[in-house]
């Protein structure tokens, strides 16, 4: 009984196909056993583990290193305050105090209700639009305490606080786990040939043809 | 919609100079492949397909385009270390653009993903790459997603995989996403990382992964926004290209300016002629400092920089002037910071970064990073030593040994130490903590000191470093 569910492990070894090697694979699989539950749990790590050729000590080892990887369930909403310089100059830390203080946690805790998890984090890309933060990691510009509850009230509601509109992010905010909605997807009659690099002798073909000429 | 929301996308500021990575960004639709292909997309792939690689390759080599991710180095230069006849060859973007201060990449994946695989195709060509690489910041999942559709699309209309256009030229390109850890820019870190391991950097040499790379084969590893010049290169030829900027440094380059100024922003300016004042100051571009402030000090290329002050306005944006000023150009980021800045707690904050992202490797940094921050935040919570202040700069030394990059000072009459400090580490990430550290205390002892001497006097209640200063 695998621990994806079927749509979860037929992308599962579309991903495992893109690579030249599966290990390649395991951190794109950690990410997708994070949006299938929220977390990582042991079960994943072992599916993974046996997909990728590795053991789940590997897959844990790996994964541990990475600070978006979750080892225990949090909240629906990881609320990520960025206070690295850019934002602290413009009130990034008063921000992570109000969302400690309001939902309240501290850094790395998760409120009551289980719907938020609130994180201090470093530099989330986004400089000039400080102080900022993220939801799932989606970005809430040149906020302040009021933004910060509104989307809070939107997300208590039941609501989308994505900005709507223009070249960014909309529709429904997506529960913790899930990063891009859309999945590349390499149709098998356009796909040039992944294979392990011991199976490739010799340069390409458009090399050999410019030096026959 | 609330008042208080910003448009995602915000951040890229217009202005009247050339426009050569950001040509698209004013359509609301620029990611789009119908948009791209209205608008000149994927025609510098068929002007490479047109030539021979190793002509390609001149092109690139001939524009001088210096890498955009922080060190800086010719991308042709780079291109051309690969070893005969060792195959397959791969190529690895850099998208893991984590470095405080920076976001221009994320911009180009988002707003131009198109660009980015162009240039992508541009360089698999010319180099005999057999497979891509697109490495993106776990974080940023528009830019994930708009990579993907873009990637999809062009499957679809026949620009990426199996017989391109319908040439010789065949190749994958593989959307890859990492999971939040800084060290992963750094390119033998990324290679790790994209094997399935911790991303910890490897030891050197060999000091490019065009030697030795991704599962022990030749390996190009380029940041975006570097490729994301190639198709303009290609269209225009290398002869165009190096009309904008300066001799040593062509082209335009992106930098992001945060903190207090007028008008924060990403803005597309022309290397190496424009300088700092220009960029802070100009009415083109930021705007001075906010609230008719003064300027109290800037890092001019993301937080591993050291730090630039008022006397070094008038520098040129070129790696190599500023790197002989005593600090770097890096990935384009400028922190301007203004007189109500308490520097000892800007310091705490970017070391704590440091701190936080050692992958633990090297003992320096994985010890000395973590000591400073502790030491920086005893003396923000008022319970600093006298000896404080050295023991910062002892730490230091043993990250970095030896004179540590700095500005040059006129009012005191020292001279700069050029860029880029000594090494007891692998990886330049441990040097980068002492930036702050060395910086703040040359110029701003004082502040340091004022805190400590505080200290005899409220010894019981440490001040909050989080309360608003």
């Amino acid at each position: 009984m695998s621990y994806f569910d079927p749509a979860n492990e037929r992308t599962a070894r579309e991903v495992i196909d893109r690579y030249p090697r599966p290990r390649s694979a395991v951190i794109p699989l950690l990410h997708l056993a994070q949006e299938q539950e929220g977390w990582v749990t042991p079960a994943a790590m072992a599916e993974i583990a046996e997909m990728t050729g590795t053991t789940a000590a590997e897959v844990l080892g790996t994964g541990s290193f990475y600070e978006m990887f979750k080892f225990h369930p949090v909240g629906r909403y990881l609320v990520g305050v960025c206070t690295n310089v850019s934002c602290q100059l413009l009130g990034g830390e008063e921000l992570l105090h109000h969302a400690e203080g309001s939902l309240g946690v501290k850094a790395g805790g998760t409120s009551d209700d289980g719907l938020f998890t609130v994180e201090d984090v470093e530099c989330v890309a986004a400089c000039s639009e400080a102080p900022c933060f993220t939801v799932n990691h989606r970005y809430f510009h040149r906020a302040d305490i009021d933004t910060l509850d509104e989307v809070v009230a939107d997300l208590r509601a039941g609501r989308s606080p994505l900005p709507r509109g223009g070249a960014g992010d909309d529709g429904d905010l997506p529960a913790h786990g899930t990063l891009a909605r859309v999945r590349q997807h390499i149709p098998d009659d356009r796909r040039a040939g992944i294979v392990p690099p011991e199976q490739v002798d010799g340069a390409p073909a458009w090399l050999l043809d410019d030096e026959a000429e | 919609m609330p008042s208080t929301y910003v448009p995602h996308a915000a951040g890229y500021v217009d202005n009247d100079g050339p426009k050569i990575v950001t040509s698209r960004f004013s359509h609301e639709d620029s990611f789009t492949l119908e948009r791209s292909l209205a608008t000149g997309g994927y025609e510098g792939l068929r002007a490479a397909l047109g030539m021979r690689p190793a002509d390609v390759h001149a092109e690139v080599r001939d524009a001088t385009l210096l890498g955009r991710g922080g060190a800086g180095f010719p991308a042709g230069v780079k291109w051309g270390f690969c070893p005969e006849g060792v195959w397959p060859r791969y190529l690895v973007v850099n998208g893991d653009e984590s470095e405080p201060g920076t976001y221009k990449d994320r911009l180009l994946m988002e707003r131009d993903p198109h660009q980015l695989i162009e240039g992508c195709l541009i360089a698999c060509y010319a180099l005999g790459l057999s497979q891509c690489f697109l490495y993106v910041r776990g974080e940023m999942a528009l830019a994930q997603e708009r990579v993907a559709t873009a990637l999809n699309e062009a499957y679809a209309a026949g620009y990426v995989g199996r017989s391109v256009l319908g040439s010789a030229f065949s190749v994958d390109v593989t959307l890859h996403w990492g999971a939040g850890a800084y060290i992963v820019g750094e390119e033998t870190a990324l290679i790790e990382s994209l094997e399935g391991n911790r991303g910890m950097p490897r030891i050197k040499p060999p000091y490019f992964p065009a030697a030795i790379g991704l599962y022990g084969k030749p390996t190009i590893v380029n940041n975006v926004e570097t490729l994301a010049n190639v198709p303009w290169i290609l269209r225009h030829g290398s002869g165009a290209y190096r009309k904008y900027g300066s001799e040593a440094s062509p082209g335009t380059r992106l930098f992001t300016v945060s903190g207090h100024v007028e008008r924060p922003g990403v803005y597309e300016v022309e290397h190496g002629i424009t300088t700092f004042r220009d960029l802070i100051y100009g009415e083109a571009y930021c705007r001075g400092i906010r609230d008719g402030k003064q300027l109290k000090m800037f890092i001019p290329g993301g937080g591993s920089a050291p730090w630039f002050f008022e006397e070094h306005l008038d520098l040129p944006l070129e790696a190599r002037d500023v790197g002989q000023a005593g600090s770097m150009l890096g990935s384009g980021a400028i922190i301007v910071m203004d007189e109500t800045t308490d520097a000892v707690r800007a310091c705490h904050r970017m070391v704590r970064f440091f701190a936080r992202e050692s992958c633990g490797k090297c003992s320096p940094c994985r010890e000395g990073t973590g000591w400073a921050e502790k030491i920086l935040l005893r003396i923000l919570d008022g319970h600093g030593r006298p000896a404080d202040i050295d023991l910062l700069l002892d730490v230091g030394d043993n990250i970095s040994p030896g004179p540590y990059p700095v500005a040059s000072f006129a009012a005191e009459n020292l001279e700069a130490v050029p860029f880029p400090p000594l090494q007891t580490t692998i990886c330049p990430l441990g040097p980068s903590a002492v930036a702050p550290i060395v910086s703040t205390i040359r110029r701003f002892r004082h502040e340091f000191e004022a805190r400590i001497t505080r200290s005899d006097t409220i010894p019981v209640v440490a001040a909050d470093p989080r309360a608003g200063s």
